[in-house]
């Protein structure tokens, strides 16, 4: 019998709904009235009946942050780390139990501010899991401050005289560094984030997902108000997802849109052909095939000790 | 001393094979049945500069490097040289290092080989006076030429061992034997031909010096191992199937060991983009239910102390390693310190948790290993195994006994399904991960997947569920329940049968010198040698800096009139920790410090000690310091 016998029940559990991944009694969001983060938490329990999986086979890691509570509110195994290090935790989980369905989560300043490195190097590694970064331009949690999303000439306590730095790109980023699957979302559409949520956690390969966020609180002017465009929809926007050069673009045009008031939102490229990196591993032999955390709950397993490497010290 | 003994030094230019040639060395001369002790010096450079390797070979057990040595293979630096231009040194006089570098530590009667191919003894001043002041016996060869002349220049180390060989009476029958398991075809055809030419060649001189290697007989079958073996080789053992890391000397040794193997013992092994990453890699894996490890060397190391935070917060089982160099910053990433202590003890925020092992030799390095992983998994908290640039990069043999074990895969304080399905659980559903009432404070994890123990892992404060918390009720009962962890630690390593301190010298000896880390078995070829001088000493080779060994270092200095506290800083920093775990004994500890980049040697812990004992505060030399007692 497996070790972790809530790995694969999901599926077969026809019950499941989106209370399943609501927390009992407590505890309850505290995240502002009408704020965008409510939108996630929505999207991301609404596609996991979708996607057929339960709390107990889910692991959720997230940063710090208003984003960082997400962790708290949506009832599954859930690591509420530390600012920007959500993903280097979840891929190592990841690594350690490929069955796991894992996903991480953060806000603009935590994936692609402080956990900048971490971002390029998770999404060159293609790593199977999906991440879903809140975007809404603005430090909330410690009340305000520019974020490495905030437009240039954004004016706040910590840039008074308006930002002089352009805002970071992030799907372009998440391209170049190799993710697998690019997407962006806003919390105004919860029919549409809850499809790309789902998508993306069936996607096998790293998921981004630059989740537009509002923030009632700290930032009343950012763009997620402005009526957006789904790119799957319009038939001003036809390219081909699969294709690197054109979601290239699309993406350029996505980001130079968001700053001039028009919002553009889908799947902006999907790559369905390249290995995850738990493949590539397992093909060259650097990974076992079965699940390494199964193997500490087998008695019949047999331990290979340093006894056995002694030969070359002899 | 007792017994006879040989110690050998390999000097040249980094790049040259000075390691595998002085390997290759040590392993014959254990193979030969001897115990045997190395010394590695190097540059921060991967070509050229003054390197060397210095080989104790005794027929008793070694514990050090030993003071001076007998006998100097000098082979010159081949970088240090443009081939292209005539010969002409690219870096000044630097190729002549491997010869003028050495002289000072060379014994009376000592024996010099060197490659006159390379090197040119005239172009040292007083050279020829030095040798016949302290009676050294010099052989220049032309190992280059012999080389070229039988192979290729880069075998000049196969012409120079054999030179050894052949000046110490030593059969070539070992190396061969080496030379095939490692080597085939053209290669090793030509590299056994300038062995044996080399050796016929200086074999037919006389020669009048009375150097010779050792004979000996081990009782077991003997390994050579060095520190970073012990230490992956504890954690091999003990289960550990993945590790996470960023290439940092002296660090790299664990590191590479373990990304060698863990392929092969089908566990997983990763390089990242730092050492924030490597130890938060290893967090998640062990979160997720496989035992995991990181570590890296001071620099390194502080990029870690926010995760490290987190897994002091999150209760998540976590081994890492500090393989200490000299610093601060950068320092010098080649040469070893014991300077990290406070480092390791105290980094990150807040009142923590951690426990922090510190062996003193390789076997220590093996037992503590393993030890540090029980824990960590017994009581979800961080361990620290600190070693440093000496004792990760230190050959030495041992019996291969030593890691004759049984694995230990045990996860520790983990639950079972069924167990989960008995256990409390919040009305929420959730498992009541972070109980307040165990009495050790272990509160048992459950692992993502299995059915029925979903939590959540906060570094906020939370409560019993993982939850963000900040209750004052919550709070005490989370931080006294974290904090009584450490009591239970200490209980447990006191209640062993064996304690991971090492006493050493007679019990009711007068005097004492307490040591900790690496330096402990030079302190204890110190003692030895003070009691043969009529001293009355001992030693205690202290290995737990956290939770801290009162009751043994208690008995220890209550014990003696006076103790001399030896390491490897400028700051006191073991004598500190000391003084400050134990709140008295400032007046009885004196300090023997080195941090010029090179470890003690024996003789500079008995002068230490006589100083002490005769109430001077002159040290032994100028690259050594002596900081008296309180009140003195």
């Amino acid at each position: 019998m497996s070790a972790f016998s809530a790995i694969g029940s999901g599926e077969q559990d026809e019950e499941i709904d989106r209370d399943a991944f609501t927390p009992g009694i407590e505890p309850q969001p505290t995240w502002c009235p009408g704020c965008g983060d409510f939108g996630v938490l929505k999207a991301l329990k609404g596609a996991m009946p979708e996607v057929g999986r339960s709390p107990d086979e889910t692991l959720l890691a997230t940063g710090i942050g208003c984003s960082g509570k997400l962790s708290s509110y949506f009832d599954s195994y859930g690591m509420h780390t530390i600012h920007g290090r959500s993903l280097p935790i979840a891929r190592a989980a990841k690594l350690a139990n490929p069955d796991l369905e894992v996903i991480a989560a953060g806000g603009d300043g935590d994936g692609y501010g402080i956990g900048g490195n971490h971002f390029m190097h998770t999404a060159r590694e293609n790593h199977d899991m999906t991440y879903i970064v809140f975007n809404n331009e603005i430090f909330g949690l410690t009340k305000g401050q520019t974020s490495p999303t905030s437009p240039k000439g954004h004016k706040s306590k910590t840039q008074p005289h308006g930002s002089a730095k352009d805002p970071v790109r992030p799907l372009s980023l998440s391209l170049t560094s190799g993710a697998s699957y690019v997407a962006r979302t806003a919390a105004v559409n919860p029919r549409q984030a809850t499809e790309i949520i789902t998508e993306a956690i069936e996607h096998d390969g790293f998921a981004h997902i630059d989740f537009l966020t509002q923030c009632p609180t700290w930032n009343k002017d950012a763009k997620q108000y402005v009526p957006y465009t789904d790119v799957q929809q319009s038939d001003d926007y036809d390219f081909d997802v699969t294709d690197r050069r054109e979601a290239a673009e699309m993406m350029h045009e996505t980001e130079d849109k968001l700053h001039e008031g028009e919002v553009l939102t889908g799947r902006f490229y999907v790559d369905e052909n390249r290995h995850s990196y738990g493949q590539e591993k397992r093909s060259t032999g650097e990974m076992p095939e079965e699940p390494l955390a199964e193997r500490y709950f087998d008695d019949d397993y047999e331990w290979e000790r340093s006894y056995d490497l002694l030969d070359a010290h002899k | 001393m007792t017994g006879s003994e040989l110690i050998w030094r390999i000097a040249g230019g980094s790049g040259d094979g000075i390691d595998s040639t002085s390997q290759n060395f040590t392993k014959a001369l254990m193979r030969a049945g001897l115990h045997v002790f190395t010394h590695r010096h190097y540059p921060s450079r991967i070509r050229g500069g003054h390197t060397y390797v210095e080989v104790r070979a005794a027929d008793h057990p070694v514990k050090s490097r030993g003071d001076g040595y007998d006998f100097l293979l000098a082979l010159g630096d081949s970088f240090a040289r443009n081939p292209q231009a005539s010969g002409e040194a690219y870096y000044g006089n630097e190729e002549a290092k491997p010869l003028a570098e050495n002289l000072d530590e060379l014994r009376e009667g000592g024996v010099i080989v060197y490659d006159e191919g390379l090197l040119d003894a005239s172009e040292i001043e007083d050279f020829d006076e030095r040798v016949e002041e302290n009676d050294w016996h010099v052989y220049p060869l032309d190992l280059r030429g012999l080389a070229r002349e039988h192979g290729r220049e880069i075998m000049r180390n196969t012409a120079g061992v054999a030179a050894t060989a052949a000046l110490i009476g030593m059969e070539t029958d070992p190396f061969e034997e080496l030379m095939n398991d490692r080597m085939s075809g053209d290669i090793l055809e030509t590299n056994i031909t300038v062995l044996e030419e080399a050796y016929e060649e200086v074999e037919s001189k006389d020669f009048s010096h009375d150097i010779e290697v050792p004979t000996g007989e081990h009782d077991e079958e003997q390994v050579l191992v060095n520190g970073s073996h012990g230490v992956a080789y504890g954690a091999l053992d003990e289960g550990c199937r993945f590790i996470a890391g960023y290439p940092m000397t002296p660090w790299t040794d664990v590191f590479t060991t373990m990304t060698q193997h863990l392929p092969e013992f089908g566990g997983i092994a990763e390089q990242v983009e730092d050492e924030i990453a490597a130890a938060a890699l290893a967090i998640g894996a062990s979160h997720a239910g496989v035992k995991a490890m990181s570590g890296s060397s001071g620099g390194g190391f502080a990029l870690m102390s926010e995760p490290l935070g987190l897994a002091e917060m999150t209760e998540t089982p976590l081994v890492l390693v500090e393989a200490m160099r000299a610093g601060p910053s950068t320092g010098m990433p080649t040469k070893p310190e014991q300077g990290d202590l406070e480092h390791i003890l105290y980094t990150s925020q807040g009142d923590s948790n951690r426990v922090v092992f510190a062996p003193g030799t390789v076997e220590e390095c093996y037992e503590q290993s393993r030890e540090a992983f029980r824990i960590a998994y017994e009581y979800q908290i961080p361990t620290i195994i600190a070693i440093d640039q000496k004792l990760s990069g230190e050959l030495v043999s041992m019996p291969a006994s030593v890691f004759d074990r049984e694995p230990n895969p045990d996860l520790g304080s983990v639950l079972t399904e069924e167990e989960i399905s008995e256990a409390a659980h919040h009305e929420s559903g959730k498992y009541n991960r972070f109980q307040h009432d165990p009495e050790n404070g272990v509160s048992p994890r459950t692992i993502p997947g299995q059915s029925g123990g979903r939590f959540l892992a906060s570094g906020n404060e939370h409560t019993p569920q993982g939850h963000i918390e900040e209750d004052p009720d919550n709070r005490v009962a989370q931080v006294d329940r974290r904090t009584r962890k450490l009591e239970a630690i200490r209980d447990d390593l006191d209640g062993k049968d064996t304690s991971q301190q090492t006493p050493y010298g007679p019990e009711d000896a007068e005097h004492g010198i307490l040591v900790w880390g690496s330096q402990q078995g030079t302190v204890e070829e110190a003692v030895d040698r003070l009691n043969d001088q009529g001293e009355s000493v001992k030693s205690l080779g202290v290995s737990d800096m956290m939770p801290y060994p009162k009751k043994e270092v208690t008995e220890f200095l209550e014990s003696v009139d006076e103790c001399l506290v030896v390491e490897m800083n400028i700051t006191a920093q073991f004598r500190g920790l000391t003084q400050k775990e134990l709140g008295r004994f400032g007046e009885k500890m004196s300090s023997l410090l080195k941090y010029n980049g090179n470890p003690f040697e024996p003789a500079e812990v008995v002068e230490g000690f006589e100083i002490q004992i005769n109430g001077g505060d002159e040290p032994p030399n100028a690259q050594v310091r002596i900081e008296p007692a309180a009140g003195d």
